[in-house]
């Protein structure tokens, strides 16, 4: 009975979707306001249905209802209760409904937080969300339901896969989606705009927010899946270029570079085609990401289970949507008139400079992981790229948009002068070198890469200081010191936050990279093994219960000098539904570094081997994320974006009207 | 304002749309391959040599050369393997047609196991060498079973079949196959 | 925080007479670390998209001790990869061969990157060369008002 809700309620939530995505494009065209005013209750309908299909599915799986396909598949009445809930998006159908929930939020958020945008604007936005909507409501609908029934029901369901039962993966993918879909916002910010023709500095501005949100939330969720990786899988990696993992990266790095260009566009008007086009592309990859994961045409461990007429309308969603969008971009683009002027050296052309450099990175990361498939369908044999290509590809490509991060945020707008920013610039580079220099030193030993590495993060660093610095120069007392500080708009924090985080991050990497150190031993009890100055003592395995597993628990005392550190209980897992093995690290996080250990195979007697890792400032790689999730979500709760719209909206008309003097001009 | 909307700008302005429609052609075509399956590098090439004992009898070894002269299919097989048991009709269908000898590779197996499996479901091969290690399988680039080689009278692979062979393939592919070579 | 510490060292010291320095995994730790740096840039065939070094698959196993006894016979790395690729082709390397068909692929980022910045410094050039606007006394006096407005309501 609920399940049969559950649908009624997602072909409901079709039909307003429809709705909302017909009549308000339609009536923004005709200025009709009450097909307009539909919007808002239609996307806020929308949501109610679609929460409860996600609520009886959720009651599906709590009450362990088998005669649900999807439940029989992805969860078991061992399953404790917490996965039994994040077992909801643990599959293929399942993920989608969470996908569609989220951009339902999204959409209601956006009827929220408009009351000051114009009717119209808001209109197309829901409008153009209404439709993506439906795209992804049919798919499920059509070929993907989660409610589908499976009779006669079985016993008891297959069980969630236990990589997944774990905390990380019931945020991982909530965060990652609330990311993706997010896009779609700022994507249909964009499209509005171009089909109303209004593509200027206001919307821009407001667009930032939705973006920035969108993008931290992006942020986390690919830290939180790496973060995951690396305590789950067992052995310490976490990053490998997997497609699935290129797939979420590619948005990100678009974002990156719509999150700038929309800032530019925003302040001096200018990149209006170009920021376009990258909300465009960032919801692209979104959409593309989804395709790759369900359809099959890339081998990857996160690919959801596989079926042609899936990836068959996805294509064809992804066709309808985006390639729609480009027509209306190339239609409408050629009106878009005026732009700020700058010069070729300014803060414009370096932000216009790393926007390339993003995107040339998003192209190298795609081309990476789609060539196995250009050579397989041209005929040209098969081959496979993996990290070792991107490693080589993807660092030389990042180092100067780093190096641009510290210049940028110094240079002014329209003009900058080289031997002035040369001037301001000569103390940071100097830390920045000394520091790549002599660190690596510190770390124990020197290495070209790792100073290389250490010296972009401390130039970043280094620059945001200066940014600082500069801000409150020649302040006279400490009222005044507090005065400028206090002045400076909160999204010139969140500028140094989130950069900041991105040195964190730099630096995390380089130094685990640089300098991990691993030993596998056969250890029996008693035996002890030392590795960066600790002492790891095996203390032997005993067998420990699970709620649904067995677990084979060993015990390291882990000592320095002596004095006992902590204990690691590192385990060989073994679940009895799906019955393959798993291996749960045993972890120690610091600040400095991680330990980390775990279990190989048992081998005869009671020796095991057991494979020890240190793991220096890894902890960075995340936290250096979290930054910049914490810098984006400052910057989008800058007040000016919250400026009342109706008055400004007068004086934009005034000012487009009264300083159009150079039509001759084209835009970029 | 517009006057400046040049062909050539037009032209820009199509080129997002171009790549994505390339990309997404790309993509349909993705849907249609497999992207775990691995051609094998051998077809065209000698089939690599081995001299390896036989599953009934162990004190006796088998060795390619002699094969030479001969058209004939490598069958690599196992008995834990499920698919070998599907595709078991079909190799007995090949065996009894007469046209090629088949010698069975038994793949990472136990003698006594593919022993005990030979008597529950019948023995189509000329015969079965014993390959516990895996060797020899690394050598002709097995990474799964069932995986069917055929080779002609000079040693030269001409086709791998990896995955179990189905009637389709049998009377479309192999059985053709071996007859044009006979016919040299 | 000190009984514990007394229990660990009695712990120690009952044991004492069986602790020992644990052996490595490996016979061979100098070798491992060949073997496993190769069997990092090798595809395991059987997994989703692991090496041969990250995975635990029998055909990885395999194909690991080959390795191993391939290096420990004296070959080259460059000679047990070429013996790979000889029998499972170019699709067992994580790092694609340079030949004609991976041009596109090992050049693609370097030209991607020469066509962006020659884009975008050939549209940053254009710019300069059209002329600076000039306003109007009436305009310059209208944008000053628009200013001062913004910076009244920015204060409230």
């Amino acid at each position: 009975m609920v399940p049969e809700l559950g649908q009624f309620a997602l072909s409901l939530a079709l039909l307003i979707a429809a709705a909302q995505g017909i009549l308000p494009l339609a009536g923004a065209a005709r200025g009709n306001a009450a097909w307009m005013r539909v919007a808002r209750p239609a996307a806020q309908g929308q949501f109610v249905f679609v929460a409860f299909a996600f609520a009886c599915l959720s009651y599906a799986f709590v009450t362990n209802d088998f005669s649900v396909q999807y439940v029989a598949s992805n969860s078991n009445s061992e399953l404790p209760l917490e996965y039994r809930i994040a077992a909801v998006w643990g599959g293929h159908e399942g993920s989608l409904l969470l996908w569609v929930l989220i951009l339902c939020s999204w959409m209601v958020a956006v009827t929220v937080f408009s009351r000051r945008l114009p009717e119209d604007m808001v209109a197309r936005v829901l409008g153009v969300m209404g439709l993506v909507s439906v795209g992804f409501l049919a798919f499920m609908l059509f070929t993907s339901n989660p409610f589908e029934r499976l009779l006669p029901a079985p016993l008891d369901g297959r069980d969630l896969n236990p990589l997944l039962q774990d905390p990380g993966m019931v945020f991982h993918p909530p965060m990652l989606y609330m990311g993706y879909v997010g896009f779609s916002v700022a994507y249909a910010f964009a499209i509005s705009a171009l089909i109303s023709g209004k593509l200027d500095a206001a919307w821009a501005r407001w667009s930032r927010p939705w973006t920035t949100v969108a993008w931290l939330f992006l942020t986390l969720g690919i830290a939180l899946g790496s973060w995951w990786a690396y305590y789950e899988l067992g052995w310490g990696g976490w990053w490998f270029w997997d497609p699935v993992e290129n797939a979420s990266f590619m948005p990100w790095l678009a974002g990156t570079a719509l999150i700038h260009s929309l800032a530019v566009t925003d302040k001096r008007g200018s990149f209006r085609s170009w920021t376009v086009l990258l909300a465009i592309l960032a919801f692209a990859l979104s959409l593309l990401g989804t395709f790759l994961v369900r359809s099959g045409v890339l081998s990857s461990v996160h690919a959801f289970a596989t079926d042609p007429r899936r990836g068959v309308f996805i294509l064809a969603l992804l066709t309808l949507v985006i390639g729609g969008s480009l027509v209306l971009f190339a239609w409408r683009t050629a009106r878009i008139g005026l732009g700020g002027r700058f010069e070729l050296l300014s803060r414009e052309s370096m932000l216009l400079t790393n926007n390339v450099l993003l995107v040339v990175a998003m192209g190298t990361v795609m081309l990476g992981t789609l060539y196995p498939l250009v050579l397989d369908a041209l005929g040209l044999g098969k081959i496979s790229v993996g990290p070792p290509y991107f490693e080589a590809v993807f660092v030389p490509l990042m180092a100067p948009a780093l190096f641009l991060m510290g210049v940028g945020p110094l240079a002014r707008w329209k003009k900058a002068s080289l031997p002035e920013l040369a001037v301001r610039l000569r103390w940071a580079l100097g830390v920045s070198l000394a520091t790549g220099a002599l660190l690596p030193f510190v770390m124990g030993r020197w290495s070209a890469l790792v100073g290389f590495g250490l010296a972009l993060a401390a130039w970043i660093v280094a620059t945001s200081a200066l940014s600082l610095l500069e801000r409150v120069r020649h302040a006279g007392s400490g009222a005044e010191l507090r005065a400028r500080l206090a002045g400076a708009p909160r999204s010139f924090y969140g500028m140094l936050l989130a950069h900041v985080g991105i040195a964190v991050f730099v630096a995390g990497v380089t130094l685990v990279l640089g300098y991990q150190l691993q030993k596998d031993v056969r250890m029996a009890p008693g035996d002890t093994v030392e590795l960066d100055g600790y002492t790891f003592r095996f203390g032997g395995v005993r067998q420990v219960d699970g709620p649904n597993y067995v677990a084979a628990r060993a015990r390291i005392d882990v000592t320095r000098d002596g004095k006992p550190v902590t204990t690691m209980l590192p385990e060989k897992r073994r679940y009895r539904v799906q019955e393959n093995p798993m291996t749960e690290a045993a972890i120690r996080t610091g600040i400095t570094g991680d330990l980390y250990v775990s279990l190989g195979e048992a081998l005869e007697g009671d020796t095991w081997l057991v494979s020890v890792q240190r793991k220096p400032f890894v902890t960075w790689i995340w936290g250096g994320c979290l930054l910049m999730a914490l810098g984006g979500g400052l910057a989008a709760s800058d007040r000016r974006y919250r400026v009342a719209v109706r008055r400004r909206d007068e004086e934009e008309v005034a000012v487009q009207g009264g300083l159009e003097t150079n039509p001759a001009r084209s835009e970029t | 304002m517009t006057d400046l909307a040049a062909p050539a700008s037009r032209l820009r302005l199509l080129l997002p749309l171009g790549i994505f429609v390339v990309l997404v052609a790309l993509l349909g075509v993705g849907l249609t391959l497999n992207p775990r399956e691995v051609p094998s590098p051998l077809i065209g090439k000698q089939a690599p040599a081995f001299s390896l004992p036989q599953l009934r009898a162990p004190e006796k070894t088998f060795s390619t050369t002699e094969m030479a002269g001969r058209v004939w299919v490598l069958n690599v097989w196992a008995s834990w393997c499920i698919p070998c048991l599907q595709e078991h009709p079909y190799i007995t269908a090949l065996a009894n047609m007469k046209i090629a000898p088949v010698v069975g590779l038994n793949y990472k197996d136990q003698p006594s196991d593919a022993l005990a499996w030979l008597e529950r479901n019948g023995d189509p091969f000329l015969l079965s060498v014993s390959d516990i290690k895996g060797q020899i399988g690394i050598d002709y680039g097995v990474y799964g079973v069932p995986e069917t080689y055929v080779i002609d009278q000079r040693g030269v692979i001409r086709y791998k079949k990896i995955g179990p062979i189905m009637s389709d393939t049998l009377r479309d592919k192999i059985v053709p196959l071996i007859e044009e070579l006979r016919g040299d | 925080m000190t009984r514990a510490l007394a229990t660990v060292l009695a712990l120690c010291l009952a044991l004492g007479a069986q602790a020992r320095e644990a052996a490595p995994a490996a016979d061979d730790p100098v070798l491992e670390a060949r073997v496993m740096a190769l069997a990092s840039e090798l595809r395991c065939l059987v997994c989703q998209n692991q090496s041969i070094a990250e995975s635990n698959a029998a055909l990885a196993l395999d194909l690991r001790n080959q390795v191993r006894e391939q290096l420990r016979a004296g070959r080259s790395e460059a000679q047990v990869v070429d013996y790979m690729v000889e029998r499972y082709g170019d699709f067992v390397l994580f790092r694609p061969r340079f030949k004609a068909s991976t041009f596109a692929l090992w050049f693609g980022p370097l030209i991607l990157l020469a066509a962006g910045l020659v884009l975008l410094f050939r549209r940053l050039a254009r710019r300069r060369r059209t002329g600076e606007a000039e306003l109007s006394e009436a305009q310059h006096a209208r944008a000053a008002r628009l200013l001062e407005a913004g910076r009244d309501r920015e204060r409230r």
